[in-house]
């Protein structure tokens, strides 16, 4: 992400993971938490969508007791303990260690080359010139570090009072491995099951990807990726993963957590409306709109793509902006569904209270204590 | 003294079909054609034939052909036909040799060795004809982030925005200046730019006071070494300003227009005596330094109350990259290159054939370098030299180019053979002339017609291979290296390209 990796020739980028995806978040608008099962179902019920190369799920609300360290989600890969003994060091050099654990799993589930996974809860040891980062940064940095410097080991997410999980199995597979039916509570749930058409899976290349709280499932290829890589890496986000979904994540952190911009005004800049609509907008929404389109033109998200963004007290879904690939929400009393499918909600929510098509690069946001999500009714097909 | 020059070209006439019309008499300009009335015969002289076709081309009976001639030398792969020539005709002259039009030396031509991407399953292809298909592209500076104020439904942009130009498509009209070419030549460009929404470029002669209220808008007007017809109308009816430092088919010397050709109207619009020598100087005089270019960037900011972007215009040489990079830091909105195929009226053949890079690795070394230093969108890059089709123009796109000029094509579309006598002043197509008699015969309804075709024509073939692959507005393609790859290049070339190789 954040460090500095230049190429002599951007001939030597590795090729990029091309992947289709099923996608489905849900979340209780009230703020209650409730178990994994509704999202397992609903991703089971996508089975076609994934080829079992991948699975996810990112929980938030995970951690009550500890809601005011980062927790930090690491693999360790082969199982490799001194991958642990340095990442250890590593940590207890850089923050205090409130309380740390192996995430209990299940082996009796069906996945490859289940990885050893740890969390640890963390407040940040700050000293000298890391003085002056945010907390945030600070914890981005030190994400960062572990996953480049350190060979086999990976941090799934690094948010506060949430976690990711994901593996490489089909996703029901990869919630048994983690007992998330059973173990596991949380106001929000997004999933994410994996059909990549060029890469093996690897544990850490499953979806959802995280930095700090904020996660991204993402489906769809980007034909826009080397204009979108290129605006990034100027602003020093470097990609290491080579996927689309890496694009989406940073321009995410970019626009959302760096700026301060809000959903609405983000999915005008992934999804930006076409020039026949600006025009004949009111004068002031056209200055808006062109110039959003004439600043951030580099990270208009061309191509197809759905992607389900969350963190905390917030999730949104969006399409490119032709809807080239499906999107579909649903509500029924607190609860608020977004899914590949519709059939994915109704397997879980059979009797649904309102369930629309949003339009093509039409944002439906979720937000806690709030009824945001009826805007995109208004917008849907 | 006699010539030992051999005839460039041969002219056969098949009497059979020749009817006596001496059309071909009165179209040719170099004087080929000529009737016998007592022997009722056409005949020609072929050594004043310079090969532009349009005798060929008007003759009702195509009863014409003109091409190279076929005596030859003896074969030498080291003594070409063309170095022989040169050097007698400089044992007759004792001057330097004169040439029009772009290098035509078989350098490689880096467009045909890059090959574009189309999507196949994984990502559907966009159909133009049914989808929307967005070539609309703003050239300036555009600030790092937007600073946004939001109010409840209310948002509201706090950031003061740089100057930017909107077209309509990626493709702008490249320098010609009023005297380099006619009249009606230069206002078909802007009648045609006007009508598309795009620009031209007034090159270095200024903008002929009668058409600055109707076109100033789509003018980018040239401010070059001597200083012909700038005036504060001038920089204040135009759409942007350019700076001209070089010319890729004249990197590192100035212009020369001669006084034959300083007729009243050039002369008014240039602001000198008529029938003077035009003479722009190698360097410009008040910018020996990379500072000095700054302080004229921003002398002619405050002259336009900073509501035009300044461009600045470098001819593409060794260290290109560095250069840009400089002109960026120094506050232009936009750097545009010219590369080693570049076109110009008049220009050395020596220094044409010999001097400078080709474009595709300056454009492909200067974005990468603007990027590196993070300054990237603090310009636009515009490149000239060398575009011949819409393939080439959204392979620059791809290489990280905002937009691109076009000379010669446009030149061409308006009936321009390459014949590269420009410097003559005796174009007989109109062009790159100011008599007369040979300006008339282009209509500027009906080359602005020609024009605007073919920037439709090429716009629509941009829509095409952008649909192909996946891509519904242009600004994704920017850049987007991810697009191309390279055939038969070498592991150098595709380095610098940025660019990996088929199948890699």
């Amino acid at each position: 992400m954040r460090f500095n990796i230049r190429h002599e020739s951007e001939r030597f980028l590795p090729e990029k993971d091309i992947q289709a995806c099923g996608l489905f978040g849900v979340m209780n608008i009230k703020g209650e938490r409730f178990g994994g099962e509704r999202a397992i179902k609903a991703i089971v019920n996508m089975k076609a969508r994934g080829n079992g190369l991948g699975g996810g799920y990112a929980v938030y609300g995970l951690y009550p007791e500890y809601r005011d360290y980062y927790a930090l989600h690491i693999m360790y890969q082969n199982k490799n303990l001194e991958a642990k003994k340095e990442v250890d060091r590593f940590l207890s050099n850089n923050f205090d260690i409130v309380y740390d654990e192996e995430v209990p799993t299940n082996p009796e589930a069906d996945v490859m080359y289940p990885p050893l996974v740890w969390r640890y809860f963390v407040s940040p040891k700050k000293r000298g010139e890391s003085k002056r980062l945010s907390d945030d940064d600070y914890v981005v940095a030190k994400v960062m570090h572990i996953n480049t410097s350190i060979d086999d080991a990976y941090v799934f997410s690094s948010g506060k009072d949430m976690g990711v999980f994901k593996g490489v199995g089909f996703p029901e597979d990869v919630a048994d491995f983690f007992m998330l039916d059973e173990l596991y509570k949380g106001y929000l749930w997004t999933v994410h099951s994996r059909f990549p058409t060029n890469t093996p899976g690897w544990w850490g290349g499953a979806h959802p990807f995280s930095i700090l709280d904020w996660t991204v499932v993402h489906n769809g290829e980007i034909s826009s990726y080397g204009t979108n890589r290129r605006f990034l890496e100027m602003h020093g986000y470097f990609c290491t993963l080579f996927t689309d979904t890496e694009v989406m994540a940073y321009a995410v952190d970019l626009l959302m957590r760096r700026q301060g911009l809000p959903i609405e005004v983000v999915s005008k800049i992934f999804a930006a409306p076409m020039w026949d609509i600006i025009d004949y907008m009111d004068e002031k929404k056209r200055k808006l709109y062109s110039t959003l389109r004439m600043v951030y033109s580099p990270l208009l998200i061309n191509g197809p793509f759905t992607v389900i963004v969350a963190h905390h007290g917030e999730m949104f879904g969006i399409t490119d902006r032709i809807r080239l690939r499906p999107i579909t929400a649903g509500a029924k009393g607190d609860f608020v569904f977004l899914s590949s499918e519709e059939s994915a909600i109704r397997a879980v929510s059979p009797k649904l209270d309102l369930v629309w098509t949003p339009r093509g690069g039409e944002p439906v946001v979720v937000r806690l204590n709030k009824k945001d999500h009826l805007i995109s009714l208004k917008e849907s097909i | 003294m006699k010539t030992f020059l051999l005839p460039e070209f041969t002219i056969e006439r098949r009497d059979e079909r020749c009817i006596r019309c001496r059309v071909c008499e009165r179209q040719c300009s170099q004087e080929g054609h000529y009737y016998d009335e007592e022997l009722d015969t056409m005949f020609h002289r072929e050594e004043v034939c310079v090969g532009c076709q349009r005798c060929v081309v008007f003759c009702p009976t195509n009863a014409l052909v003109v091409r190279p001639h076929p005596s030859e030398y003896r074969p030498n792969a080291n003594w070409t036909r063309e170095k022989l020539q040169d050097l007698k005709k400089q044992a007759e002259t004792g001057g330097v040799i004169l040439t029009g039009s772009g290098n035509d030396k078989p350098y490689r031509i880096y467009w045909d060795h890059l090959v574009l991407n189309a999507s196949q399953v994984t990502n559907p292809s966009i159909d133009p004809l049914r989808e929307p298909m967005e070539l609309r592209t703003f050239l300036g500076r555009k600030p790092d982030m937007l600073d946004i104020e939001i109010s409840d439904e209310d948002v509201e942009i706090k950031s003061d925005l740089y100057p930017n130009l909107m077209i309509e498509t990626p493709i702008v009209f490249s320098a010609m200046s009023y005297g380099a070419i006619s009249y009606t030549a230069f206002k078909s460009l802007a009648m045609a730019a006007k009508e598309f929404g795009t620009l031209f470029n007034t090159g270095e002669g200024g903008l002929p006071k009668d058409m600055r209220e109707k076109y100033g808008s789509n003018a980018i007007v040239q401010v070059a070494s001597g200083r012909f017809g700038v005036d504060p109308e001038y920089l204040n009816v135009s759409a942007a300003v350019e700076i001209k430092i070089g010319q890729g088919a004249k990197p590192g010397i100035g212009g020369h227009l001669p006084g034959e050709k300083v007729s009243v109207n050039i002369s008014e619009t240039r602001m000198i005596p008529e029938g003077t020598d035009a003479l722009s100087p190698a360097p410009q005089h008040d910018i020996y330094s990379i500072e000095d270019l700054s302080m004229l960037i921003y002398a002619l900011k405050e002259a336009t109350n900073y509501e035009k972007p300044v461009s600045v215009k470098i001819a593409a040489v060794h260290n290109v990259a560095a250069i840009a990079s400089g002109i960026v830091r120094a506050g232009a909105d936009i750097v545009a290159i010219d590369g080693l195929r570049g076109g110009t009226g008049a220009a050395p053949k020596i220094i044409r054939d010999n001097v400078g890079i080709p474009i595709e690795l300056a454009l492909a070394a200067v974005d990468k370098r603007l990027r590196d230093e993070g300054i990237r969108n603090k310009c636009s890059i515009l490149i000239a030299g060398g575009i011949r089709c819409s393939g080439d123009v959204i392979k620059a796109i791809a290489l990280g180019a905002d937009a691109v000029y076009i000379g010669s094509p446009a030149l061409i579309a308006m009936g321009c053979t390459l014949c590269q006598k420009c410097y003559t002043g005796k174009c007989a197509w109109g062009i790159c002339t100011q008599d007369p008699y040979l300006t008339k015969r282009l209509n500027p309804e009906i080359a602005s017609r020609r024009l605007v075709n073919l920037l439709r024509g090429w716009s629509h073939e941009i829509k095409e291979m952008l649909g192909g692959m996946g891509i519904n507005a242009i600004e994704s393609l920017r850049g987007n290296r991810d697009h191309l790859r390279g055939v038969g290049l070498e592991e150098w070339e595709l380095n610098v390209l940025g660019v990996k190789g088929a199948g890699e």
